[in-house]
């Protein structure tokens, strides 16, 4: 049952197989015996939970069940859930208990009644990319417990990964769902941005965050998404579109499918036997009837620049709430008003969350704010533009998700220019605001690797689809981390 | 608001939004272009109302550099006639009715903060 796919839990859930119960206590169980050495959870309360499947099964009794009813999942710690520790991995929020539900956690909870199975760990503030800058402490990843799950959602990956949960939700700003999903063997899809709502998910940087699914499948992914995404009016930057069935497309046959594959992303760079897994994925395309094209995004290089203005811009905005006064974190002794600011903001936030701010601060500020913020939103377009372009000879864009696989804790730590080149390849889809994928297409040394799919504007049905298919023709999703029984 | 300079003076308070942003960009106006000195880290931190130490800003001063020398990549395109893209999609800002949608939840929203009395948040005196 631990490894079973949404589909097989609704079906066992719905011939009274087993009770939501009974499948809560399972995953339960298991975060208990496994969660203290991969720390992919901050928060745990199985009471909560088992209120929640009992609530479940009564619907499923009653014949009101949906299609994930009674099913348990991993809630990333940046999402605001009512009467849950929302911690956002920092030391600020360690004790915040949310008032209210963010839309996402509403719509899975009270409309879907997915059974919430506890808060997973994250990079402080959704800042990073290997789960290192958490204020409670690090995730270890289920392949190789001395390496990264990736960031910023490593501790929903690492659950999903090491089966603590079936399937979880995770958040992409820069590459915080894809690369995770890649360094852990898992499907994750972040959404066109505006697709999903960002009501009550704990502001990094507004222009560029969107919440998506990470799990073992893209049939998984797609059923999660189904109950994700929707126009809502509490969040300004929601669109308003007809509501979809990303499952509709998953069977299409891919014949005639064109690929493009931006030579910018199959040069230098990359991990050389990372790109051979990818090689041999896009060969396995050609298989299932794919034609492949070569495309340019000559500005490609430029967006980890761009992002490393624009989100540290929006962050340094986005985190002065945090001022000790409405919530969070408040320092112990302080002299007046500014010194009590200084001194909680200083003890409140880790170092990477500090520099991100200061970075955003000055680039904001008046004399700068043309040579570095205007100048990276007219990169930001120009890195758009040439995806449109590359739009026009293909369908889906493939390569890899990250230039290497999971990296030891530690090694990248203490240097954050190396930490952020670990999104090279991902930055410039959340820029464009375009859909983007990480699918399992091989292994490194014991290591996952994942291939990266980018779609169209709205092309997340496609994108399943795509994923889909490859997953039936090869077993790499389903393969397990050892030693995890 | 907030007057950001040499000496901080306290005038009255905002209770929403304490130092404002605005007020920041304006006054971090005077600092000097890459590298960063010492003593811009220690202003910049400042004006984001962040404490730090001595050995902080030390530490703070090389990562800032080794990440402003990634970013200065930019500064070799030329994006003259370039209109600047604040957000993926180009939709114009929705618009609602100007009436109450949200119920009153006062007592629960008051309750996660650090310290209030008689409904109202509580912060060191700022008028004398």
């Amino acid at each position: 049952m631990i490894n079973a796919s949404l589909k097989q839990l609704s079906q066992a859930l719905a011939t009274k197989q087993i009770s939501s119960v009974e499948l809560t206590q399972l995953f339960l169980d298991r975060i208990n015996r496994l969660n203290p050495t991969l720390n992919a959870f901050v928060t745990v309360d199985a009471d909560k939970s088992l209120a929640a499947a009992r609530a479940a099964d009564a619907r499923l009794a009653a014949g009101t069940a949906g299609l994930l009813t009674g099913i348990p999942i991993a809630q990333k710690d940046i999402f605001c859930a009512e009467g849950w520790r929302t911690t956002c991995g920092s030391k600020m929020l360690a004790n915040f208990v949310s008032p209210y539900d963010a839309t996402v956690i509403r719509k899975m909870e009270a409309e879907a009644g997915l059974v919430s199975l506890g808060k997973t760990n994250m990079d402080e503030f959704a800042m990073g990319s290997s789960n290192e800058t958490s204020f409670f402490g690090p995730v270890r990843n289920p392949w190789d417990q001395a390496r990264v799950p990736g960031g910023s959602s490593g501790g929903s990956a690492a659950a999903v990964a090491a089966r603590l949960a079936p399937v979880a939700t995770g958040t992409d700003t820069g590459g915080s769902i894809r690369q995770p999903a890649a360094l852990c063997n898992l499907t994750g899809l972040k959404p066109t941005y505006g697709v999903v709502s960002r009501y009550g998910m704990i502001a990094f940087a507004s222009s560029l965050d969107q919440a998506g699914p990470m799990a073992a499948s893209a049939e998984d992914c797609a059923m999660l998404l189904n109950t994700m995404a929707g126009f809502d009016e509490r969040d300004s930057t929601s669109l308003e579109r007809p509501v979809e069935d990303y499952a509709r497309d998953l069977e299409k046959p891919l014949a005639g499918l064109r690929i493009g594959l931006p030579k910018e992303f199959f040069g230098e760079g990359c991990d050389a036997e990372v790109m051979t897994a990818v090689r041999a994925a896009i060969a396995e395309y050609e298989k299932l009837g794919a034609t492949t094209v070569e495309v340019s995004l000559p500005n490609s290089h430029l967006s980890v620049p761009a992002y490393y203005v624009i989100a540290p811009a929006e962050a340094s905005s986005n985190l002065s709430r945090f001022d000790g006064v409405r919530y969070g974190f408040r320092a112990e002794d302080y002299s007046n008003l500014d010194d009590m600011y200084m001194k909680s903001r200083a003890q409140g936030f880790g170092a990477e969350v500090k520099r991100r701010i200061m970075i955003g601060a000055y680039v904001l500020s008046h004399g700068y704010y043309d040579a570095y913020y205007l100048q990276a939103q007219r990169i930001r377009r120009l890195i758009a533009n040439d995806f449109v372009e590359a739009f026009k000879s293909c369908d889906v864009i493939m390569g890899p998700t990250s230039p290497s696989t999971a990296f030891k804790l530690g090694e990248k730590a203490a240097d954050p220019v190396q930490m952020y080149l670990s999104d090279i390849y991902t930055i410039a889809v959340n820029l464009a605001g375009l859909p983007g994928m990480s699918v399992p297409c091989g292994f490194v040394g014991g290591l996952p690797v994942g291939l990266q799919l980018i779609g169209n504007y709205f092309a997340e049905a496609q994108l399943l689809n795509v994923a889909h298919r490859y997953q039936q023709a090869t077993d790499w999703h389903q393969r397990r981390p050892a030693g995890l029984e | 608001m907030l007057r950001l300079g040499g000496a901080v003076e306290k005038t009255f308070m905002i209770p929403y939004n304490a130092f404002h942003f605005k007020t920041l960009c304006t006054a971090i106006k005077s600092l000097g272009p890459m590298s960063l000195t010492l003593e811009q880290v220690q202003r910049i931190a400042h004006l984001a109302r962040i404490e730090v130490s001595e050995s902080e800003a030390l530490s703070t001063q090389g990562h800032l550099n080794g990440i402003f020398e990634l970013i200065e990549q930019m500064q070799a395109v030329d994006t003259r006639g370039v209109e600047p893209m604040a957000h993926a999609q180009d939709v114009s800002q929705r618009l609602r009715e100007d009436a109450v949608t949200e119920e009153n939840r006062r007592a629960a929203y008051l309750a996660v903060a650090p310290e209030t009395e008689a409904g109202l948040y509580l912060v060191p005196k700022v008028i004398e």
